[in-house]
């Protein structure tokens, strides 16, 4: 059912797609994009590689369980969430760090809030993957 | 626009219990996506409508301009689309598996629980 | 049930001298405090249970309390060194010591209990665990049914009683005992508090017309028919309107109500009792008696009544424990309880005949034993008492009849000529003699030495009658009426025990036939809950989901009619042609989806309704949620089409019928969504958090984006839940397809 050309240019879609999904997760805290969104961009490239290469394909390219990814991501949420005890201040309360900021310019900024989104991202896509496939393999 | 909106919500809820009520558990989803659906959208028209003005903060500013939208209903319509969207992914696959496992899709006949009582 | 007992250990193994140790021990506590509280003292210690509800764990230690707790202890020693033998080589045997120990430490946290509260919850450990005495046989259908139905009529009694609680402690503003100041015979909720105290209090005391679960009670291994059902737990209730008696006694129906129920249940019950041919049914019915006639003295009120009730509570206790050990002795040595049968087992079962005849001349009332004693004191109490001529009727006949009971169970099987029984006649065990005789032997050391059990009677009798009473008990003083009642007693008692056999027979024609009836409520019941489910329980989903609608179509209709709304149609001058094309959308995917039978055309119809939806949250300033609404809408479509290729095409006949009820309940809810949705969007908005969120945004969390902002750190912890929601969906549906294989249907 799929053709060569689907076949051909989803390998690249799903490049495409991964990196944007990533792209719109980091640009999220400032512009519209964020974990939610980045993970379901995500799953969209996986599923489009599944559609064209046959879900089992798609595992391999995964490497990793769906299912694990997704707890891999609410563990690494809750992680980032206690993080917010160590200095004192309560249950999910950011943290952040700016690397090489000087007077007029922040520097990088790294949080517990990027790494709380990382979560949402690996959840949202672990969990919808886990579904899509497991459907998959069942027809 | 409110009041187009509230037309829309009417016409979703309406269509959808509708759906939910009829024998066949798939149309009970298609009715569980637009009452999802109608949900999000009296959510979202609850907290005012603003064009055009996505609640934003320009680079360098302390606050947003004046008269964005209100953030925070989107903010609660956001996880609630990717929420109704597990849900449905769920009650999907329980309609496909109790499909596989009773043969049928009309809930009058999922009498697995409660066999019906033999006179 | 009686195994042999050579090959098993001494007492029963731990399980056995821990269960006789325990109540040992405690029965030395409880006598070290004797002293002390025969002074008139009133012990109390306080422990903060659960404070918010005002539940405390006081306990309350004075002549009534002290009373009960030296017998369940005391007598809970005997049983179970009793039951050590009894049981011996039992499978269950230490499951039954764990029963009988819970069920102690429930009655003693009943009558220790200052808390009305924690007396309840002690109430109902007694309950749970006398049923699942009754049905230590678990094997036999009878034994179950019998354990069930004392759990339901106590159980329903506890209900009752446990309203009449919190009635009370809202009338009293307290749920401590001995915080009730004065009476609250005046209050106007009396009535309701004394008939839900009477329905707990006559329920667990077996009166008339509740009396017929303790008779079938007797199921129990004979241990626990010593123990809980005449010794103890059936004095519950008696505990109970005794310790209520200051609060709530003293009023015309206090005293109609406990004399005439206690009287009919004490005369009723002896004479079933002499209808009988097993022993241990007799022994049940004259249990049920001695019930009846407590109640009816606490009922009397006066202090003579009072003492005499106090009194004859102890003797009852004494000799009856001992004559249900005793039976199980004669059952266990012999393997019949027939009065018709058992003559002439005196040589040899010796001690258990005298403990026989000792234990019975004390329940005939038979002079120097505490019987003698008890049933003088209620003479004279009846003589003295309003309604005499009632009371003492009920009393003397209640006593004649004893007196033949007592020849029936003590007297006639272990004299004459031997009969032949299932077992060769021999002697009990040890363990199972100690008991019986120490029981008999108290019922005599009291007779002899009335001043030690003043001891505890007169400190008894004070907390009954809310003030010091005066006793003073005796053997023998002069010659009065009391005493000639009690002579007669005597020669009626002789002359109808001569004729017992007629008088059997003749009783036997008058079956009061309670256990049909209750079995015949019993189907009912089960038969109009079953009607009642089916009726509510239809087993269709549709018919749940209208109800649910249907629910929630009145609920806004109320609110809608409540808050006098009328739809406000704002001007809709500003509308530009895309809202429109919006609003067509959405409405023709919602129909379109309603109405097809086809399933591409209704997941592409969910696909327009969804890009509508999509196209609001452009329009409205809100790239995230659009953007994420999309997103869905393409995995939604993904995941339709996969689970389509395995399930079959909608049904035909779908659109040609419409569901007349249906359509108007969707329709009233759509519209009543309109109309309320219309007001809402009238009123003004709370703005408050949001300006909070967009002045914080950037300065506190460093972000621009004051969606994203909300969602990952002012609100984090509700988006981990949601994304917990979502992981736990996914694993959910996972195990749905991937677990177990499917079972056959």
């Amino acid at each position: 059912m799929t053709s060569l050309i689907v076949r051909a240019a989803t390998r690249l879609l799903v490049g495409l797609l991964l990196m944007f999904s990533i792209w719109m997760l980091l640009r999220g805290h400032n512009e519209p994009g964020g974990g939610f969104i980045g993970g379901l961009i995500g799953a969209t490239g996986f599923i489009l590689y599944a559609v064209a290469h046959g879900s089992k394909a798609a595992r391999v390219a995964l490497r990793i369980d769906p299912q694990t990814i997704a707890m891999a991501g609410l563990g690494l949420a809750l992680l980032a969430g206690l993080a917010g005890f160590i200095p004192g201040d309560g249950l999910f309360a950011g943290q952040w760090l700016f690397i090489g900021a000087t007077e007029t310019d922040k520097g990088t900024p790294l949080s517990t809030i990027l790494v709380f989104d990382i979560g949402v991202y690996l959840v949202v896509l672990g969990a919808v993957l886990t579904m899509v496939f497991a459907l998959e393999e069942e027809v | 626009m409110e009041f187009l909106i509230a037309l829309m919500v009417g016409a979703l809820v309406a269509a959808a219990v509708y759906l939910m009520l009829a024998r066949n558990v798939l149309r009970f989803l298609f009715g569980l996506i637009l009452i999802s659906n109608a949900a999000n959208l009296l959510i979202f028209a609850s907290g005012g409508l603003t064009p055009e003005a996505p609640p934003l903060i320009a680079y360098g500013a302390d606050a947003p301009p004046p008269g964005v939208a209100n953030a925070l209903p989107q903010a609660l319509v956001l996880t609630a689309i990717v929420i109704g969207f597990g849900l449905f992914a769920f009650a999907l696959v329980l309609v496909y598996r109790a499909y596989q496992t009773m043969g049928t899709l009309d809930s009058d006949d999922m009498r697995l629980a409660e066999p019906e009582e033999k006179p | 049930m009686a195994n042999t007992h050579t090959d098993s250990r001494f007492l029963g193994g731990p399980a056995g001298w821990i269960s006789i140790l325990l109540p040992l021990a405690l029965f030395g506590w409880f006598a070290q405090h004797i002293p002390a509280v025969a002074t008139g003292e009133v012990l109390v210690w306080r422990l903060d249970w659960v404070p918010s509800l005002g539940v405390s764990l006081g306990i309350l230690l004075d002549g009534l309390s002290l009373t009960f707790a030296l017998l369940i202890t005391g007598i809970g020693t005997l049983v179970t060194l009793y039951a050590s033998s009894y049981l011996v080589g039992h499978v269950h045997y230490t499951r039954f010591v764990c029963y009988l120990m819970v069920f102690m430490v429930g009655m003693l946290g009943l009558v220790l209990s200052d808390n009305l509260l924690a007396l309840f919850v002690f109430w109902e450990v007694t309950t749970v665990s006398s049923y699942l005495l009754i049905g230590f046989d678990a094997d036999a259908a009878k034994a179950r049914r019998n354990a069930l139905q004392a759990l339901v009529v106590t159980g329903m009694g506890a209900l009752a009683f446990l309203a009449g609680i919190i009635v009370l402690g809202t009338a009293a503003g307290t749920f401590e005992i001995s915080a009730i100041e004065g009476t609250l015979t005046d209050h106007p909720m009396y009535l309701a508090i004394f008939w839900l105290f009477i329905a707990g209090a006559f329920t667990k005391s077996a009166q008339v017309p509740f009396h017929f679960w303790l008779p079938n009670a007797m199921a129990a291994p004979t241990p626990v028919s010593a123990y809980l059902h005449s010794a103890t737990m059936v004095k519950g209730g008696v505990y109970l309107l005794a310790r209520m008696n200051p609060t709530l006694g003293g009023t015309d129906i206090w005293f109609w109500t406990l004399v005439i129920a206690g009287g009919v249940t004490a005369v009723f019950a002896s004479l079933v009792a002499i209808r009988q041919t097993d022993i241990k049914q007799i022994l049940a019915y004259t249990t049920l008696m001695a019930l009846g006639t407590l109640v009816m003295f606490i009922g009397v009120g006066t202090p003579y009544a009072i003492e005499a009730a106090m009194t004859f509570l102890i003797v009852h206790s004494f000799y009856k424990a001992a004559l249900f050990l005793m039976i199980g002795v004669v059952d266990h040595g012999t393997g019949t309880r027939d009065a018709t049968v058992l003559r002439g087992l005196g040589r040899a079962m010796p001690v258990t005949m005298l403990v026989a005849m000792v234990a019975a001349a004390s329940m005939a009332g038979l002079p120097p034993l505490f019987g003698f004693i008890g049933k003088e004191f209620m003479y004279k109490a009846a003589l003295d008492a309003p309604a005499m001529i009632w009371v003492l009727g009920c009393i003397f006949s209640a006593s004649v009849l004893m007196f033949v009971a007592g020849g029936i169970v003590a007297f006639r099987p272990f004299v004459g000529k031997l009969a032949e029984t299932p077992v060769k006649a021999h002697e009990g065990p040890w363990p199972m003699l100690v008991g019986p005789v120490l029981l008999a032997g108290m019922g005599l050391t009291f007779g002899v030495m009335p001043d030690w059990a003043e001891t505890l009677v007169r400190p008894a009798a004070a907390a009954v009658a809310g003030g010091p009473v005066e006793v003073d008990l005796y053997l023998f003083k002069e010659v009065n009426t009391a005493f000639l009642l009690s002579l007669a007693t005597f020669g009626v008692g002789f002359l109808l025990y001569l004729v017992h056999g007629r008088l059997r027979a003749g009783l036997s024609r008058f079956k009061a036939r309670f256990d049909p009836g209750w079995d015949r409520l019993m189907d009912g019941v089960a038969a109009g809950s079953k009607g009642l489910t089916g009726m509510i329980q239809t087993g269709k989903l549709r018919r749940y989901i209208f109800v649910t609608f249907l629910a929630l179509a009145l609920a806004m209709a109320a609110s809608v009619w409540r808050a006098d709304l009328t739809p406000v149609i704002p001007p809709l001058d500003d509308l530009q042609f895309k809202h429109w094309a919006v609003l067509i959308f959405i409405v023709a995917g919602a129909l379109l989806t309603a109405v097809t039978n086809s399933r591409m055309t209704a997941v592409a119809s969910l696909g327009v309704v969804g890009i509508g939806v999509a196209l609001i949250f452009i329009i409205f300033g809100a790239p995230d949620v659009a953007i994420t609404q999309l997103l869905v809408e393409v995995l939604q479509v993904v995941l339709v089409a996969v689970a389509m290729l395995k399930l079959p095409y909608l049904n035909r006949e779908y659109v040609k019928t419409v569901r007349g009820l249906d359509l108007i309940l969707a329709l009233s809810v759509g519209a009543l969504t309109t109309v309320i949705m219309l007001a809402v969007q009238a009123a003004p908005i709370d703005m408050e958090l949001t300006r909070f969120f967009e002045e914080a945004s950037a300065p506190l969390a460093y972000g621009r984006n004051i969606v994203n902002v909300i969602l990952v750190d002012f609100r984090a912890l509700d988006t981990f839940g949601e994304i917990a929601v979502v992981a736990i969906a996914a694993l959910g549906a996972y195990a749905l397809l991937k677990g177990t294989r499917r079972p056959t249907p």
